[in-house]
């Protein structure tokens, strides 16, 4: 496969490159390179896995292997927003299942799934170590705190509002950089 | 994902042959001189009470500005460090260190000292020290306040470590869902480096050391040592096969010394101060002090440092103010996904490592999450399970499948469809667990259910044999019945998803429990107040 443009819209190699190099070529940085990658780039498809590999020099299986592994990398495309729930034990004992049974009803998605319009990604993270404030809800990078299942629908109703949200627009095209970095 | 990309190694020896603003030993030793102890803060009555505290690894955090490296400074900082290269050997640190008696503070418990011992007698030239800040454990978060509060506590005690041991490089570890920690701790390396306190020839004593920050991708596992230098390596973090030990072998086959972020806070007090001062705190088996990130069902939650053997009783109810809403206390969990639940009739039980293990818990990493009488042992069990299924690595089949056979038993139990021979079936599968896992993580995934079958066997009991959840907690254990209000609208049977309602229009509807998803959608659409839960 030719690695220097994965899907002939823009140049892959030319943003990969950059962040492989200003890690050192180092194989053991791996990690790193693919948090660098996954920010410029919003998800980590095969093709991203295969380039990377290359520049590693690296076997593309053991790139894949470690993308897998981890929960904080993603080989789909996610939504504009992402809800994260914690669900550590302080979370879960001060009622965050209620506010993932409301979201999932709300949104009409499973955990890990993006809605129809492209516009939330539901997730379920790990303990965010902010549990003096339990039940504690991300949605992107912003914080929220002592949420309750009708807060989230409210939190949720600013968001859409902060985007001018209109379905026809906000429609995710997977495959561009620049509008995967809105997110971020 | 702030920090992730701004952050960037740049400095190897030798990149900087002169440093910014170096830092000399008479100065240091001037600020210590000038260095008073903070005056205990009491932040009011909605934060944990003070006065039962004693803070030695918090001792800075809400003190000093953590981007200032000159605040630390004022609080002695760099002292310790300055004190360890100026007048002691390597094997006198680590007596002094073995001596006073510290123990890892990320769970396990074992003998700070010790490892930095073994570290230190391995062959080789080239060592390694690391700090885990993978600090994983849903409900604790004293890792990353010490490093968001006061990251050069750590900086300087890696830097005593490594000298110890004789390692010139060091790494830490830390979770990438720490952005603001990540970031912290960067600025302050970069500081140490401004000041000559890492980097080459540290205070001009010859003594040679450098920091990196690796971060994590979200793996609970990777808080275990060997699935953590995995990690540090860019690889999958799975768990190696003990021994060797990292002490011996770690990173990149290299003498490793690995400890905790809190651990690593304790040391700079300890040089400071001395091991008499830390042995005399704590109780005979654990000195010094823990942090536990009280949570859960209590009033005044909240970060808190105690001396070890401090009771349940005392951390609950007088320094987090008891439980809210007038409920009553049910358990105790300690040790997160590792540990257990501890009833109201051990709430006297001094806090420290032995005592929580013979109730069948463990100190863990300090998360204390407080449950009132409304949360169901099962489901919290079942919780725990999913967790653990989840972040199994599937290196080694105990845990790989142990867990998922677990939580098929515990979903049995909480929808009422489990037999009495399910729970010996449970016991007998969390033994093999134990004995035939290959990491701590594996060998501990069993603790939350065998832990609750010891003190609430009852509740598990009452959901086998009466169908029946003593808490009303696990939806599926609900029975939802139309009483005589209704008016026959069919609004309920139209809402119900799994058309369990029946029923002509202006009769009473009947719910086919059978049928029944237990969603509560007829309750919620009902305006009569024609449904009834029941428990």
């Amino acid at each position: 496969m030719e690695t220097s443009c994965c899907c002939g819209q823009y140049p892959l190699r030319e943003i990969i490159q950059p962040i492989v190099e200003r890690n050192g070529r180092d194989p053991s940085m791996l990690i790193q390179i693919l948090h660098e990658t996954q920010e410029a780039m919003g998800y980590l498809p095969q093709d991203v896995q295969q380039c990377i590999a290359d520049e590693l020099k690296m076997p593309p299986a053991e790139v894949y292997s470690v993308v897998t592994f981890y929960s904080r990398f993603t080989m789909t495309p996610k939504g504009l927003h992402t809800i994260s729930v914690c669900l550590g034990t302080a979370c879960y004992v001060k009622g965050a299942e209620a506010i993932i049974e409301k979201l999932k009803k709300t949104l009409a998605v499973g955990s890990g799934q993006t809605t129809a319009d492209g516009v939330f990604t539901l997730d379920i993270c790990r303990c965010v170590g902010a549990c003096n404030k339990a039940p504690v809800v991300y949605v992107d990078n912003d914080q929220h705190e002592f949420v309750t299942p009708e807060l989230m629908v409210e939190i949720l109703s600013h968001y859409r509002d902060d985007q001018e949200y209109s379905a026809a627009e906000s429609i995710v095209d997977p495959g561009l950089p620049e509008q995967e970095e809105a997110q971020l | 994902m702030n920090g992730i990309s701004t952050y960037h190694e740049n400095t190897g020896f030798g990149a900087r042959p002169l440093y910014a603003r170096p830092m000399t030993s008479t100065q240091l030793k001037a600020l210590a001189a000038a260095a008073t102890d903070h005056p205990a803060k009491d932040l009011g009555s909605d934060h944990p009470s003070i006065e039962k505290q004693c803070r030695i690894a918090l001792a800075n955090c809400g003190y000093i500005d953590p981007e200032r490296i000159e605040d630390y400074f004022d609080a002695a900082g760099y002292f310790a460090l300055d004190k360890v290269l100026e007048q002691y050997t390597p094997r006198q640190v680590i007596q002094i260190v073995l001596d006073s008696g510290l123990r890892g503070r990320g769970g396990a418990g074992f003998p700070t000292g010790r490892k930095w011992l073994f570290a230190h007698e391995a062959p080789g030239y080239k060592k390694f020290v690391v700090c885990n800040a993978d600090e994983g454990d849903p409900g604790a978060f004293m890792d990353r306040s010490v490093l968001e509060l006061d990251p050069h506590a750590v900086i300087e005690a890696m830097a005593i470590a490594a000298y110890a041991v004789g390692a010139d490089e060091g790494y830490v570890y830390i979770r990438a869902e720490y952005p603001v920690a990540v970031k912290r701790l960067n600025k302050a390396i970069g500081q140490a480096r401004d000041y000559g306190l890492l980097g080459h020839d540290i205070l001009g004593r010859g003594f040679n050391f450098d920091l990196h920050i690796r971060l994590g991708a979200g793996a609970f596992v990777c808080g275990e040592e060997t699935a953590l230098l995995n990690s540090v390596e860019g690889k999958r973090g799975t768990p190696r096969l003990r021994p060797p030990f990292p002490a011996i072998k770690g990173l990149f086959e290299k003498p490793t010394v690995l400890n905790n972020v809190e651990t690593y806070a304790n040391v700079p007090a300890i040089i400071r101060r001395g091991s008499d001062w830390f042995s005399s705190i704590g109780t005979d088996g654990s000195k010094g002090t823990k942090v536990f990130a009280l949570g859960g069902n209590v009033v005044s939650g909240g970060l808190i440092e105690v001396p070890m053997g401090t009771t349940l009783r005392q951390i609950i109810f007088e320094i987090g103010n008891g439980i809210p809403d007038g409920r009553a206390f049910k358990a105790a969990q300690t040790g997160g996904p590792s540990g257990g639940c501890i009833p109201a009739e051990h709430l006297d039980t001094p806090v420290d490592y032995e005592s929580l293990v013979r109730i069948g818990s463990m100190m863990g990493s300090g998360g204390l999450i407080v449950m009132n009488e409304d949360k169901c042992m099962v489901g919290i069990a079942k919780f725990f399970m999913e967790f653990m299924v989840e972040e199994s690595c599937g290196k080694c089949t105990p845990c790989r499948l142990g867990t998922r056979q677990l939580l098929r038993f515990l979903e049995k139990i909480t929808r009422g469809q489990a037999e009495m021979s399910d729970i010996e079936a449970m016991e007998s599968l969390a033994e093999t667990m134990r004995s035939t896992s290959l990491c701590a993580l594996g060998q501990t995934a069993a603790n939350p259910v065998l832990s609750t079958l010891r003190y609430f066997r009852h509740e598990y009991e009452a959901h086998v044999r009466d169908k029946r959840c003593p808490s009303r907690d696990c939806k599926f254990m609900a029975r939802f019945v139309i009483n005589d209000n209704c008016k026959g609208c069919r609004k309920c049977a139209s809402a119900c998803p799994a058309e369990a309602i029946s029923g002509t229009a202006k009769k009473k509807h009947i719910i086919d429990g059978k049928l029944c998803v237990k969603c509560g959608a007829c309750l919620e659409s009902c305006k009569f107040e024609a449904v009834d839960k029941e428990w």
